[in-house]
């Protein structure tokens, strides 16, 4: 970080999209030059500031792609075009790859707005994507019509309740991309056991796996020290939110629980949906807890 | 290659860089980060008797010149604290200092008498968080008098731990409040807490950034306040001190000590240098005693000629 003056830039919103009932992506006409992976700390002058993942930044829009499921996301949704919001950022690491790369994107819930980012970015690089893409069911799907017009992306739907794609995990449509195909690296972002899933998948077939963590966070710059992860001590959201699976897996929290915003601990309940309410996953929006 | 190691209070350090309270310490793994990141020891965030909500976000803006926070003290309370003191006393690398706050003068005793019990190393009392006035009315570091009853109250039941009193820079004469916490049977001292509080002002909103309006100013900006405080505190009292205040560098950890600090505090530089910054700070230090032949760092504490 070049700049140590870091406070939030107040800009309005220009578009918002709904992405299903209780998704919505909120369009600001900046860039803060930003990569995939990352996220802001969103401020609602008054009320509260969030970490929300970056679902765009093109140079001339940034996009940020929220779920509705606290206080303060709640209120946010509320917003319209015109209204202003506090944004600072970008802060954590990024989704890593390589010109011409054969890439997985797994998906969980709007999780997958990030990963629409890094499509976006890897396809400068040529690269081939696969996206795999999993909800609850067919409402709860987020930017499908913006994926499908995506060059050199294949898209792969997994819905619980089978009301459209394959009936499952979006797991399991992983596990069958990944044998039908060379794949370079996989990225997750989503809930954190479905992420563990794709951690473990990733590992067995000895593919670079690239997982976005979200834990409770204050400052997202390394100092209040919420985010921290046991054993290691490493901070989320500055050796985070994108950690290698192999890190992962040195991490005995992982998978298991998450502090809340006193620092206990809160254990994950039930698989493939972490302690938050069902359908969220997006990485470093922390109000779960 | 110089000797860093400093003594404070009965108990030795490898070197003078401690992490200051408030700053990433909320958990054991975190405190060993630190430790493992160069810091001769980690200081907890403030333990206190009972869970207490901090305030909304934002808690801290940064700025290249201080960092402003208003977190509020959160904390899960004692039976937490005391399961993640357990945990770092597990494989103990460096010595822990606790700090511990409170609403009233009797949650202090009641934190200190269970502290007492366990194997730390330093009970470092902090009457001066300027965040949480509401329910402090003035933080006790600010009326002498008050400072002096609840370093006596601790003192009493802290058994063979040392008492540190974390000093307010917020005060018309610290030595006054000093000198009465050594009255009060203090062992030595922590300062400065942070400045203030300040006020930061969104244009746009024309609304403060931060959610508490107001913070604790820390970082770069204050340090010489920090080292003359210090230095007050150190030739009033006599007593060992723990310097905290703007430390990024070598050279001000240097400058600190020669004020009259023997620990040094490092916070706000976490995020001006990285969460190694105690072992740049320490290899900094030594490169400097090496230019300078001094070979035990401890010989250069309150050497300032006034």
């Amino acid at each position: 970080m070049q700049n140590k003056t870091q406070l939030p830039k107040v800009v309005k919103i220009t578009k918002i999209i709904d992405e299903n009932p209780v998704v919505k992506t909120f369009y600001f006409d900046i860039s803060i030059d930003s990569r995939p992976g990352q996220f802001v700390m969103l401020w609602l002058p008054g009320v509260d500031e969030k970490p929300i993942s970056i679902a765009l930044d093109d140079g001339k829009q940034l996009a940020l792609t929220l779920c509705s499921r606290g206080k303060t996301t709640r209120q946010i949704a509320k917003m319209k075009v015109g209204d202003r919001l506090g944004i600072r950022g970008p802060y954590g690491t990024v989704f890593n790859f390589q010109e011409g790369e054969h890439l997985a994107l797994v998906g969980g819930g709007y999780g997958a707005a990030p990963l629409y980012f890094l499509a976006h970015e890897a396809l400068k690089k040529n690269c081939k994507i696969e996206f795999i893409e999993g909800a609850r069911s067919e409402e709860h799907l987020v930017y499908i019509d913006r994926l499908k017009e995506l060059p050199n992306t294949t898209l792969h739907i997994a819905t619980d309740d089978g009301s459209v794609g394959f009936k499952g995990y979006n797991t399991e449509l992983l596990k069958k991309v990944a044998s039908e195909n060379k794949i370079d690296r996989i990225m997750t972002c989503g809930p954190e056991l479905m992420m563990q899933k794709v951690g473990e998948i990733g590992d067995s077939k000895n593919i670079n796996t690239q997982i976005s963590v979200e834990r409770y966070m204050k400052c997202g710059f390394g100092v209040c020290g919420q985010c921290v992860l046991d054993p290691l001590g490493i901070r989320s959201c500055v050796s985070g939110p994108v950690m290698n699976s192999k890190v992962l897996k040195m991490l005995d929290e992982f998978g298991k629980y998450h502090r809340d915003d006193l620092g206990r601990k809160q254990y994950f309940l039930n698989p493939q949906k972490d302690a938050c309410e069902p359908g969220c996953g997006n990485s470093a929006q922390s109000e779960c807890g | 290659m110089a000797n860093l190691s400093v003594k404070f209070c009965g108990v030795e350090f490898t070197n003078p860089t401690v992490l200051a309270s408030g700053v990433v310490g909320v958990t054991a793994a975190s405190w060993k980060s630190v430790v493992q990141n160069g810091a001769g020891a980690p200081t907890t965030k403030s333990v206190r008797l009972n869970e207490h909500k901090g305030h909304p976000n934002p808690t801290i803006i940064t700025t290249e010149h201080f960092l402003m926070n208003a977190v509020g003290l959160p904390d899960a309370g004692l039976s937490k604290a005391k399961e993640e003191i357990d945990e770092y006393l597990k494989d103990k690398k460096a010595p822990l200092i606790v700090s511990i706050a409170g609403g009233k003068a009797d949650d202090y005793v009641a934190i200190a008498e269970e502290m007492a019990k366990l194997p730390i190393d330093i009970l470092e009392v902090n009457i001066s968080c300027p965040n949480v006035e509401n329910e402090f009315g003035r933080p006790f570091a600010c009326v002498a008098s008050d400072a002096k009853t609840v370093i006596k109250n601790v003192k009493k039941v802290a058994g063979d731990k040392p008492v540190v009193a974390k000093l307010s820079p917020n005060v018309t004469d610290i030595k006054e409040v000093a000198n009465a916490c050594a009255e009060g049977g203090a062992d030595g001292f922590c300062a400065i807490n942070t400045l203030g509080p300040g006020l930061a002002i969104n244009l746009e909103t024309r609304m403060p950034i931060l959610a508490n309006k107001v913070g604790g100013i820390s970082g770069p900006a204050i340090k010489p306040l920090a080292v003359k405080l210090v230095h007050d505190v150190y030739k009033t009292t006599g007593l060992p001190i723990i310097g905290t205040g703007g430390v990024t560098t070598g050279e001000d950890a240097l400058e600190i000590m020669m004020a009259g600090a023997t620990l040094v505090g490092i916070g706000s530089a976490v995020y001006y240098r990285g969460i190694d910054v105690f072992r740049k700070v320490a290899n900094e230090i030594n490169e400097w005693c090496d230019k300078n032949s001094v070979e035990n760092l401890s010989d250069i504490i309150g050497t300032v000629k006034m």
